[in-house]
């Protein structure tokens, strides 16, 4: 019995230090961002927002938020099409080679980004795709739209088709039953894989690296550039907006799918 | 005893619906078309391209791959990339497993209290992550007092720009993406096999071992291989935590291209990166339905 409650004593304390270890470096940067030295000492020894200043009053940070911000909506756009089209067909059509074109669909999740950048650099630095909105937003598209697909088809393979039926026997045509029954029904795996899609763009460093230059970068490209070589204390002040961003985000998607579940369940 | 067989949870399938006309294409099956030809276009084309120059550039024939298999310093890559990528799958595998096990014995309030810890980093971006351990890491970083003020180590030892460095970093980026395979597999296991195991005379430390971890390998060894094939492939956290003596292959990549513009042999290295993250994806495909595996959570 000793030795029983001995190993789960011993597993407890493992699994604290790795919960520690695991979401340590999202609550030290947040103290430190307000650092007054610009070696970001921790704790630090002076409150002060200096950092927060030096972002907003910097016009090449400012110019990389908004190109990521616009890249990002576009790619959400983008994806939500072609990954909810791809998802109605993975799960309820027909056609040729379909474990082939699983694969596709999913291949750029699985494949290491630097190919994907190197690939995509040489391609696009011949057709003047570089530094340009429509380039970001192609790979972009391409990194994130995986994830779409994958929210929108377990939605629809868990939807009861016969919702559909129903609708249709009551005479609604296939447009109206599709946008009436079935897109309310799978719309927050939708928003779901919205949402994953526009925190890859927003986030991607690596094939952004390639692409961005004096002409057009992105905020991941100007966190990069404040890491790689010196270190940018602004950046730590980037940092926890990102963090609070999307913590919030994703939290507040964690609270809605808690409130239909609830309601659910009551009307169950 | 009597015992009720226990249902497996979640086994029933509902009935499939009956088909509709055996044809090649329908209606639904046109709208993979967009996706696909994107994909295409803007994903498989510029891989081909690569795939040609590697052949292509500067000479035609294999130079670029000889060069590679040819050179001690090239290989000592390769070397490290699955050196570096198996022990962070080790230390995953150390810290996840103990980790999803007690979250299928805590009760709920903590389960999804050890769950909002595994997720906060699967939220929060990688860059803003190794930014913090960077500063963390440093020789006047938090680490390094710590260690010196519990009396550990008297003067800062280095913890960044080496492997050490690229293990904290890479390990803290694939531990959910281990724990919670890991746990959905533990969470299906029925708990009354380990019963009856204690109940037919066996210690309990032997019940788990021999009756509970051989029903967690197939998610253990997904994970696993899973870990292993995302690490080597890694590009940011090696190039901000690791030394140059660590160098993995995805830093090589990129530093033939921007400091020697060598096109041929930073796109063969991507080719040699290709082949090697595919055949293990083949080897995970046949553990499990790697679609399945990606979306199950969340």
């Amino acid at each position: 019995m000793n030795t029983k409650l001995l190993c789960r004593g011993a597993l407890v304390l493992l699994a604290v230090l790795t919960a520690l270890y695991l979401v340590a470096p999202v609550f030290f940067v947040i103290p430190t961002s307000f650092n007054d030295s610009s070696f970001l000492e921790f704790p630090p020894k002076a409150f002060s927002t200096r950092w927060y200043e030096a972002y907003f009053q910097d016009p090449a940070w400012i110019n990389a938020t908004l190109n990521s911000l616009q890249i990002g909506v576009w790619v959400t756009i983008l994806s939500v099409v072609l990954g909810t089209a791809a998802a109605l067909a993975m799960v309820r059509g027909r056609y040729p080679v379909k474990a082939l074109v699983s694969g596709l669909v999913l291949a750029p999740v699985l494949v290491p980004y630097v190919i994907i950048a190197l690939a995509v650099y040489a391609v696009f630095l011949e057709m003047g795709l570089t530094q340009s909105v429509l380039g970001f937003v192609l790979v972009h598209t391409a990194l994130a739209v995986p994830f779409v697909v994958i929210n929108v088809s377990a939605a629809l393979v868990s939807f009861d088709e016969r919702l559909e039926m129903a609708a249709m026997s009551l005479g609604a045509n296939r447009v109206t039953t599709f946008l009436k029954v079935t897109l309310p029904c799978i719309a927050p795996s939708v928003a779901a894989g919205a949402l994953f899609a526009f925190i890859t763009s927003f986030d991607e460093v690596v094939t952004s690296v390639f692409l961005a230059g004096p002409d057009l970068s992105t905020l991941p490209v100007q966190m990069w550039s404040g890491v790689r070589v010196q270190i940018d204390p602004t950046v730590a002040a980037v940092s926890t907006m990102l963090l609070l961003v999307t913590l919030a985000l994703f939290a507040s998607a964690g609270l809605v799918r808690l409130f239909r579940a609830r309601r659910l369940a009551e009307a169950a | 005893m009597p015992q009720e067989a226990g249902d497996a949870p979640g086994a029933g399938s509902s009935p499939a619906p009956a088909r509709r006309r055996p044809r090649i294409l329908d209606g639904w099956g046109l709208l993979v078309l967009p996706l696909v030809a994107f994909l295409l276009v803007v994903f498989v084309a510029p891989l081909v391209s690569i795939l040609a120059r590697s052949f292509t550039d500067p000479t035609t024939g294999l130079d670029n791959y000889r060069d590679f298999f040819g050179s001690p310093v090239y290989l000592d890559v390769l070397g490290n990339t699955f050196r570096i990528s198996g022990l962070v799958t080790l230390v995953t595998l150390l810290l996840g497993f103990p980790y999803a096990y007690l979250m299928t014995l805590a009760p709920p309030l903590w389960r999804n209290l050890m769950l909002v810890a595994v997720l906060i980093p699967f939220w929060t971006s990688l860059l803003v992550r190794t930014f913090a351990w960077v500063l963390m890491l440093g020789d006047t970083g938090v680490v390094n007092q710590f260690l010196m003020s519990i009396g550990l180590i008297d003067e800062p030892t280095q913890l960044i720009r080496n492997q050490t460095g690229v293990l904290v970093g890479m390990v803290q980026v694939m531990l959910p993406y281990a724990v919670l395979p890991m746990f959905a597999t533990m969470r299906q296991i029925d708990r009354r096999l380990v019963q009856a195991a204690e109940g037919l005379g066996a210690r309990p430390i032997s019940a788990f071992w021999r009756v509970y971890a051989p029903l967690t390998l197939p998610g253990v060894a997904a994970s696993c291989l899973l870990v292993f094939i995302s690490s080597i492939g890694f590009y940011v956290t090696p190039a901000l935590l690791g030394g140059p003596k660590d160098m993995m292959i995805g830093e090589l990549i990129v530093q033939q291209l921007s400091a020697v513009l060598r096109w041929g042999f930073a796109s063969a290295l991507a080719v040699v990166l290709l082949l090697v993250t595919a055949a293990l994806l083949l080897l995970v495909s046949r553990i499990v339905n790697i679609g399945k595996f990606m979306g199950g959570e969340r």
